[in-house]
């Protein structure tokens, strides 16, 4: 039994619509309860909240945090973690590196130092769920989950195209049972399985994958459709075709129109916001207005931004060609990691420039995705850590959305040519507080269908960042006052005052069991380990685990 | 007497499967003390199958027991020894900022014991 | 009782067991159990074989401390004792043991500020320097026996160090785009010696030794079109011709590999000659795919690469001892921080470097008090400060091992050991750790 009181805080709760109200928050046991009605009631600890900003804890709901690619990563970089500052060890937490891929340990902290106490890792092949599992393990304070990629899954891509919705459906459902997944994500619907067998990549919704006869359409329309029939929390997780290509603001509409109304996500839309000639850098300019407006008028779709910032960053990706492409463009060191059955998957060390026109280009129309969209409820703050920059950025993004002077100093340092081809010159709108609490755990937690998350009403859990309020916003939101975890105090002024581990995240799916002999069979041909051999099981839920109902359909 | 061999250390199939009766019984510590020497250089140097040698390095000694190799297994001048502790002591401490001392391809003499 | 009555009542059939042997983790094992021995290793090969069958619970005290036998506890309470008090403590091993076992290990490095070090850096360490460099095409296993139709081994002997990946994974399967198995691929082996393996390839070459630099170079020229001398064949044993032949052969084939081992790694060279085999895959994309994989020793070393690079962000060679990871080959490597006389305590976690490190190091080792944690005797167990005698991964605990394509899979044990598991063992140091270090700080 342990209650804790947060006492006279100013309270910005939009998933209660409660916008800057001076109030008390009472926590019992991990979640928020309401204030006692007697008198008498002694809270274990109270936090003295008076002219401190209070929110939930922040959720970012795309990042790469864990899993093969992100290790890979790590192996591969060690120049990155020199240059920037360790994580040390102190008597009560473990030490760790930094730069764009922090360790395991310096994940957690460092989120959580941000006041951020939720986060999903946006793109794990099943067959290496087990290691996402075990790096969670090792990843502190934080609650978390994975994504499932499916969209270049050779099972998928065979029930599509012989006609087999319900296979599809039992099979995807039994997949994130296995995997202890959280939802379904597609990346580069096709164009991954096209360059492991040789080719280049797809670059239109209507080309046919080689050897499977499916479109990236038929891709991800079944997968989103599959995602709304199991009743998943989070709806499919797009990644489009043809990411960071001149011209592919085309194919990214094409994409929204694809859906005809279902529910989607499509993440890292920054990236895909692009005009010009496909391949063609001279007429590279932004098409985000067009998409935007797309968006606002269709609610069926959320996104996520992929905010670009400048410096050393390593772009990782399950999109096999674009980690071709970028090894091809900047001419740094490259890896490659293919899964068999499964996934592809990129990584290049990159670093954007502010001199360089398309560095600039994208970071503004990063923030033009931020402003365009007129419902923060439908737009999440993401760097897509670390492709467009680490999450560690998020402090500066709120800075530039909340402070357009701020905003107009930086872009009079870019090359002039981006005033010309992006609008975001004559944009002024500034986030409120209220706005910044939507995009960072409010909507997020409801795009992922995450009841408990990201508000602070009754039955959430006690996930809680007070922040000093601060003209400079970069300072207010980079260095919380406190940050409770389930209720515990687990962050003073940006030191780690206890170190717990976080929930697992996972959605409790039903399947069809009478698939699974077809799935075996199919298995056993193809796949290199043993079909037993497969499924992860809870006991690598080493700190718990959370499985999220699906609705029932 | 003293031409230099270029020795190469490695894995074989009785060095796999002695290892897992024990690193500290009998036919473990035969396997890794066998040479296995290039018929030629062993016609040329006087040694004939099942003969004792030391083999020395900058590093070290050890007294290994001579087997010809299989026709065309090993060129004139390379010798092959399965990896063991004897191996181990022809090696050098000197890893040139790898973490790894030069463990294949080390420059060793032969001798042939009386 | 009849001996049949006896094999009834007490045989048990374990399905689906792994092999920790090598790095082909074979997850297929079909093990028949009679008690506490393993009388039958369905699929195994003959390394395979010998591990799983000459496993018994040797007679030994869970704990010795300078050789003579004590209880767990006792051995924990020195351990820590030595640990803690230690000022350049290393950790080192690891690869033969589970990651669950591995993650413990590097938090007490952590704590007492060591060097953690795995046996990567003696065989595949340059390896992951040469990815530092260049990066890695890479895939998982089963993407070779789907797609593969051209399979490169270089500089090692598939055939006596993993004598099921060519059954299992590269040659012999039928894949989704190989049908025909080992019909529909060419094999090819480049080596010094003409091996066992040499048999099984379609091209072999035998090239001088310390060349493979040199080929592999030459290779990456002809792929760029660049042209090359035809004395060529003087310095490496091989000629232009077979060197242009095979460059065709890399570019037109649908899927390309190179699996490479320790010839690489070990002959002086090392990371560049790596380097050279991860460029000329990586070059080869230009045309086809093309890939180039380690081929990994020891049954968990791959873990070891991973658990140490998600804690730390290096995956070996790496100094905690100012608080925080450092990487440095050569320096925090344990073949360094012994052979130079620097380590004054150590952790050895099932590996032998009193056995098969250099004498300098060997050395040094004798000179220190450390612990060794091995279900085996061996060379570093008898000089061991304190050697807990643990149980067998795999055979007798659960927990996850990595296969050399980062695949993780789960253990599934034949029976139970008397003696406590390395993550058990490694617990009660850590716990017995952090309490004195929590005392000194308060005193
Ligand atoms: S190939 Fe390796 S893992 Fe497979 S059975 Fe043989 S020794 Fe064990
Ligand atoms: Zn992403």
């Amino acid at each position: 039994m342990s209650l804790v009181k947060i006492a006279n805080g100013t309270v910005y709760d939009p998933t209660n619509n409660i916008d800057g109200v001076v109030q008390d928050i009472w926590i019992q046991d991990g979640k928020i309860v309401a204030p006692p009605t007697a008198t008498d009631v002694r809270p274990d600890r109270t936090l003295d909240a008076t002219g401190l900003v209070v929110m939930a804890g922040g959720v970012d709901m795309h990042a790469h945090i864990a899993g093969p690619k992100v290790n890979l990563a790590r192996k591969m970089r060690p120049e990155d973690k020199r240059l920037a500052p360790p994580v040390r060890r102190t008597p009560n937490t473990r030490s760790g590196t930094v730069g764009s891929v922090p360790s395991t340990f310096a994940t957690g902290y460092l989120y959580a130092g941000m006041g951020y106490t939720t986060v999903f890792d946006a793109a794990i092949p099943p067959l290496a769920a087990r290691h996402a599992h075990e790096e969670f393990g090792d990843t502190p304070i934080i609650d978390k989950g994975f994504f499932l990629l499916f969209g270049n899954n050779h099972y998928v891509l065979n029930q599509i195209a012989a006609n087999e919705p319900e296979r599809l459906k039992a099979f995807v459902g039994w997949m994130l049972h296995a995997a202890k997944a959280y939802a379904v994500k597609v990346v580069n619907p096709g164009g991954i399985e096209v360059w492991k067998g040789g080719g280049d990549n797809v670059h239109s919704l209507d080309e046919s994958v080689e050897h499977f006869n499916v479109t990236p359409r038929q891709i991800i329309t079944s997968l989103t459709q599959t995602a709304m029939d199991l009743g998943l929390p989070h709806p499919v997780h797009i990644h489009c075709n043809n990411l960071g290509l001149p011209g592919n603001w085309n194919t990214t509409l094409a994409t929204m129109q694809a859906l005809e109304g279902r529910r989607a996500h499509l993440t890292h839309i920054q990236f895909h916001s692009y005009g010009g000639g496909l391949g063609e850098q001279s007429q590279f300019c932004s098409k985000t207005t067009e998409l935007a407006d797309y968006v606002n008028a269709h609610p069926n779709l959320t996104v996520d931004v992929g905010q670009v910032l400048f410096g050393e960053t390593t772009s990782m990706t399950g999109d096999g060609p674009l980690g071709y492409y970028l090894h091809k463009v900047t001419g740094r060191k490259w890896t490659n990691a293919d899964t068999e059955m499964e996934a592809g998957c990129g990584i290049v060390p990159i670093t954007y420039r502010e001199k360089s026109f398309v560095h600039a280009l994208q970071w503004a129309i990063g923030l033009e995705w931020y402003l365009l969209v007129n419902d923060p409820w439908r737009i999440a703050m993401s760097t897509d850590h670390p492709n467009g920059g680490s999450f560690l950025a998020y402090p500066e993004i709120i800075q530039l959305l909340m402070d357009r002077t701020y905003r107009q100093e930086v872009l009079k340092r870019v090359p002039p040519r981006v005033l010309e081809c992006s609008v975001l010159k004559d944009l002024d709108r500034e986030y409120s507080l209220y706005e910044i609490a939507i995009i960072t755990r409010a909507a997020p937690a409801r795009m992922l269908g995450l009841k408990h998350k990201g508000h602070l009403g009754i039955g959430a859990d006690g996930d809680v960042a007070i922040y000093t309020p601060n003209a400079n916003k970069l300072d207010m939101f980079a260095l919380p006052r406190y940050v409770l975890k389930g209720g515990v105090v687990i962050v003073e002024q940006g030191e780690i005052r206890e170190e717990l581990f976080g929930r697992t995240l996972y959605a409790a799916t039903s399947y069809d069991d009478g698939v699974l002999p077809d799935i075996q069979k199919w298995f056993e041909e193809y796949y290199t380990i043993q079909f037993n051999n497969y499924p992860v099981d809870e006991h690598y839920m080493t700190n718990g685990s959370t499985a999220v109902a699906c609705s029932n359909r | 007497m003293d031409d230099i061999f270029i020795l190469i250390p490695g894995r074989t199939s009785r060095q796999g499967t002695t290892l897992n009766e024990g690193k500290l019984k009998a036919d473990f510590i035969e396997e890794t003390q066998t040479l296995f020497m290039c018929p030629d250089d062993m016609t040329r140097r006087g040694v004939v199958d099942g003969e004792r040698v030391r083999i020395r390095s900058e590093f070290g000694q050890v007294e290994l027991t001579c087997k010809a190799a299989k026709t065309g297994e090993l060129p004139p001048g390379l010798l092959f020894l399965p990896y063991g502790d004897p191996s181990s002591r022809l090696m050098g401490g000197e890893t040139h900022c790898t973490g790894m001392p030069d463990s294949k391809g080390m420059d060793v003499q032969l001798e042939k014991l009386l | 009782m009849s001996e049949a009555a006896v094999m009834d009542a007490e045989t048990r059939i374990v399905k689906d067991a792994t092999c920790t042997f090598c790095g082909c983790v074979c997850d297929d094992m079909e093990l028949t159990v009679v008690g506490k021995r393993i009388t039958k290793a369905k699929n195994a090969c003959v390394l395979g074989k010998a591990w799983f069958l000459n496993h018994h619970i040797e007679e030994h005290a869970v704990a010795t401390i300078e050789g003579k036998p004590a209880t767990l506890e006792e051995g924990v309470e020195r351990a820590a004792q030595i640990l803690a008090n230690a000022r350049y403590p290393i950790v080192y091993g690891l690869s033969d043991t589970t990651c669950e076992a591995q993650r413990v290990a590097v938090s007490i490095a952590d704590r007492v500020g060591a060097c953690v070090d795995t046996t990567t850096s003696v065989c595949h360490g340059p390896s992951g320097m040469a990815f530092q460099g260049v990066g890695e095409v890479t895939c998982t296993l089963g993407e070779v026996k789907n797609r593969a139709d051209l399979v490169i081994f270089w500089g090692g002997n598939p055939a006596e160090s993993h004598p099921r990946h060519w059954t299992r994974y590269s040659l012999m399967p039928k894949g989704l785009f190989v049908p025909n198995g080992r019909k529909g691929r060419t094999a090819v082996l480049v080596d010094v010696r003409k091996s066992k393996s040499a048999a099984a390839a379609d091209i072999f070459w035998q090239i001088k030794p310390r060349k493979d630099f040199e080929v592999l170079w030459a290779l990456r020229a002809l792929v760029k079109g660049v042209e090359i001398d035809p004395a060529i064949e003087q310095e490496t044993g091989i000629s232009l011709a077979q060197m242009q032949d095979l460059v065709q052969r890399m570019k037109s084939c649908k899927f390309g590999i190179i699996f490479f081992g320790m010839g690489l790694s070990m002959t002086r060279g090392k990371h560049m000659n790596v380097e050279a085999a991860l460029s000329l895959a990586r070059d080869l994309n230009d045309y086809t795919r093309f890939y180039a994989k380690p081929v990994r020793g020891h049954g968990n070393v791959t873990g070891a690469d991973n658990v140490v690079a998600w804690q730390t962000g290096y995956p070996f060679g790496v100094s905690l001892g100012r608080g925080y990871p450092r990487f440095n080959p050569g320096e925090f490597t344990t073949s360094d921080t012994l052979a130079r006389g620097e380590a004054d305590a150590g952790l050895i976690i099932a590996s032998d470097p009193a056995g098969n490190f250099s004498q300098p190091a060997r050395e040094h080792l004798k000179k220190i008090p450390y612990i060794a944690l091995d279900p085996h005797e061996s060379e570093t167990t008898r000089g061991a400060t304190v050697h807990f005698c643990t149980a067998t991964y795999g055979i007798n605990t659960p927990g996850t091992v990595y296969r050399m394509d980062d695949v993780p899979i789960p253990l599934r044990p034949a029976f139970d050991s008397p003696f406590p598991s390395d993550e058990t063992v490694l617990r009660a140091i850590e716990k017995r750790v952090r309490e004195l270090l929590r005392e000194r700080l308060t005193n």
